[in-house]
């Protein structure tokens, strides 16, 4: 049966896809739901590997629609359950995901961004920012957090679990194509012995263990406007009072910065690197990246520009990432300069020839 | 089920596990559903499995019974109450799942989920209402709409030349379905029939046999726009004639 599992701190060099799969394992995932898309695949490859050794389960659907309604269930039956997923597999999982924010189903989703629109490239893109963090016809009751490395894909996806369970919303992981086919090292751990404790699920039906529950009636559909209205509401407060605990974001050099780095994801990367040398120049730059897209850190970042005169907003997308800075930062007079790169990778010399074009 | 009488009043005759509080049901005067939920019930009370079940409804009129049964219930989305089921299924087999959906639901926009379903050959109850329209919409064609039917989306009658003829469904699992499975297409025109295909279902899934499958032929007056006597006999005469009653796959299981 179970193996035990990530002894001690473990310094691996892998995939980013392979890193999610034992990040599942590391926070007691019970089953995954999939249908194959590009560049996803691997998680599957690797938890279909993982999981007969730690008595985990996997099945394999007609579809991603299937793979996000068959995770639904899986979640409300108290079990950990996540499925992974690109582009137009994201674009047909937002309905599950829809159910999820309506019904609070703390249904985990891994997405790994390709391009887009269309099937496009199998690759890269940032370009399911705004699908991730909004996809559907509700409000964006959800959890984004945009990874950049490989630790962070193994820490964000345990994280993910926990979070999810603790406040019920769906909760995503969105990486891409490069974070998922790449190999790096990062050092994996069982997160009970570094202190983090797992959040316990919980059935939300069907629970077979006690015969002798109330029954419970979940539905998603409403009679009236008003009575839509107080779940929506409800959920809206709900989500409000989890943002201001789950915020996260990343910043440095902002303090006296004349010009500030915005980024996230793989990006950020690029970016922290050409704040680090351009730095070492002496120029006043500042680095700023959310980490929660959902939750934005609209506050944070609204602080942190205060002194700069202007901002780089570099993206592998057409604006999708910059209309969420313009929406968060209304108000402000600061500057915006965009470097917008749909599908196509932002590399620290793209970043630091777009800082020198600035003065 | 209850004693029917009380204080010296006939009560109406409910499964036990029908939610009391939440009767009479929602369902139009005349509609198939309410039969076919009861003989649900009486099922569900036979095999004592109440306890263990969970029923998942669809989107149309087949969420008007959300909160019909005492019973832990799921309405889902229109077409993926299959795969909400199956899914809960896989992740705790203890569970008797039990997917309601009509005709729409589960030949339409939930076809791959059923046909796939039936593939895979999952442990669960698939009940489908076929009532030859989409009512809870105002009565389009549905998949099942005979040919030349007179619906909302097809005033001059079905043209099977444009839209094909009417999905058989139970012929389509029962051809997919690897061994286990139990298919069968019932009718409300026989009740005591229906109750035995529907219980040898549920008893399919608890046996872990395979899938199980029952098409419930059913009514629909108010989108029909038929009076009883015509309701009637479109339900026995003409759906009957094109849609074959009887047992497809698995007739061999006992009745409990």
């Amino acid at each position: 049966m179970a193996e035990v599992l990530l002894q001690g701190e473990q310094r691996v060099f892998m995939t980013g896809n392979e890193v999610v799969a034992w990040a599942a394992v590391a926070a007691k995932a019970d089953i995954m739901y999939g249908y194959p898309i590009t560049p996803q695949n691997e998680i599957m490859h690797y938890w279909t590997r993982l999981a007969p050794k730690h008595g985990k389960r996997f099945l394999q659907v007609e579809d991603e629609i299937s793979a996000g309604f068959t995770t639904v269930g899986g979640v409300m039956t108290g079990r950990k359950a996540f499925t992974a997923t690109a582009g137009p597999g994201n674009v047909l999982m937002q309905e599950s995901a829809n159910m999820a924010e309506m019904m609070r189903v703390p249904i985990v989703y891994v997405v790994q961004q390709r391009g887009g629109p269309s099937t496009a490239t199998v690759i890269y893109a940032q370009q399911e920012t705004t699908l991730t963090c909004f996809g559907g016809n509700g409000e964006g009751h959800r959890l984004v957090y945009s990874t950049a490395t490989h630790q962070e894909l193994f820490d964000y996806t345990i994280k993910a679990f926990n979070m999810a369970w603790t406040y019920r919303f769906p909760t995503f992981v969105l990486g891409d194509g490069y974070q998922a086919k790449m190999r790096e090292s990062l050092t994996m751990y069982n997160p009970e012995e570094k202190g983090i404790q797992l959040v316990k699920p919980v059935p939300l039906l069907g629970d077979t263990t006690k015969p002798e529950r109330q029954f419970k009636h979940l539905r998603n559909t409403y009679n009236t406007e008003d009575e839509l209205y107080k779940v929506v509401m409800n959920n809206q407060r709900d989500w409000d009072n989890m943002a201001e605990k789950v915020v996260e974001w990343d910043e440095k050099g902002c303090e006296d910065a004349e010009v500030i780095l915005l980024t996230h994801g793989i990006v950020a990367r690029s970016a922290i690197t050409a704040y680090q040398q351009l730095r070492a120049e002496g120029k006043k730059v500042g680095f700023f990246r959310p980490i929660t897209l959902r939750p934005f850190p609209g506050k944070e970042l609204k602080e942190a520009i205060k002194n700069a005169k202007k901002l780089l907003v570099a993206e592998s997308a057409y604006g999708q990432f910059l209309k969420m800075v313009q929406n968060n930062i209304f108000g402000s007079q600061i500057e915006i300069v965009p470097l917008l790169r749909p599908g196509v990778g932002i590399t620290t010399e793209e970043i630091v020839a777009e800082y020198h074009k600035l003065s | 089920m209850q004693e029917l009488e009380e204080d010296g009043i006939l009560q109406p005759a409910m499964p036990s596990c029908w939610c009391q509080e939440t009767k009479p049901h929602k369902f139009c005067p005349g509609c198939g559903h309410g039969i076919i939920l009861k003989v649900l019930g009486e099922a569900i009370d036979e095999l004592g499995i109440k306890d263990t079940m969970v029923f998942g409804c669809d989107i149309g009129c087949s969420l008007l019974s959300w909160d019909l049964f005492s019973i832990d219930t799921v309405q889902t989305h229109h077409g993926r109450t299959t795969p909400v089921i199956t899914g809960m299924k896989r992740a705790n087999s203890d569970i008797i799942g039990v997917a309601y959906m009509g005709d729409g639901g589960g030949y339409a926009i939930g076809s791959q989920h059923l046909f796939n379903a039936a593939v895979r050959n999952e442990k669960i109850t698939i009940l489908l209402c076929n009532n030859c329209n989409y009512g809870m919409t105002g009565g389009q064609m549905a998949p099942t709409t005979l040919p030349g039917m007179k619906t909302e989306t097809t005033p001059y009658g079905r043209d099977v030349s444009e839209t094909g003829y009417p999905t058989k469904g139970p012929e389509m699992v029962a051809a997919v379905a690897p061994e286990g499975a139990y298919v069968a297409r019932g009718t409300i025109a026989n009740v005591r029939q229906l109750k035995g295909f529907i219980k040898k279902a549920l008893e399919n899934q608890i046996a872990g046999r395979g899938i199980s499958f029952v098409e419930c032929l059913s009514s629909c007056p108010t989108n029909w726009r038929t009076n009883a006597k015509q309701t009637w006999e479109f339900v026995e005469k003409d759906m009957a004639g094109f849609f074959k009653v009887g047992e497809l796959r698995g007739s061999e299981v006992k009745e409990g």
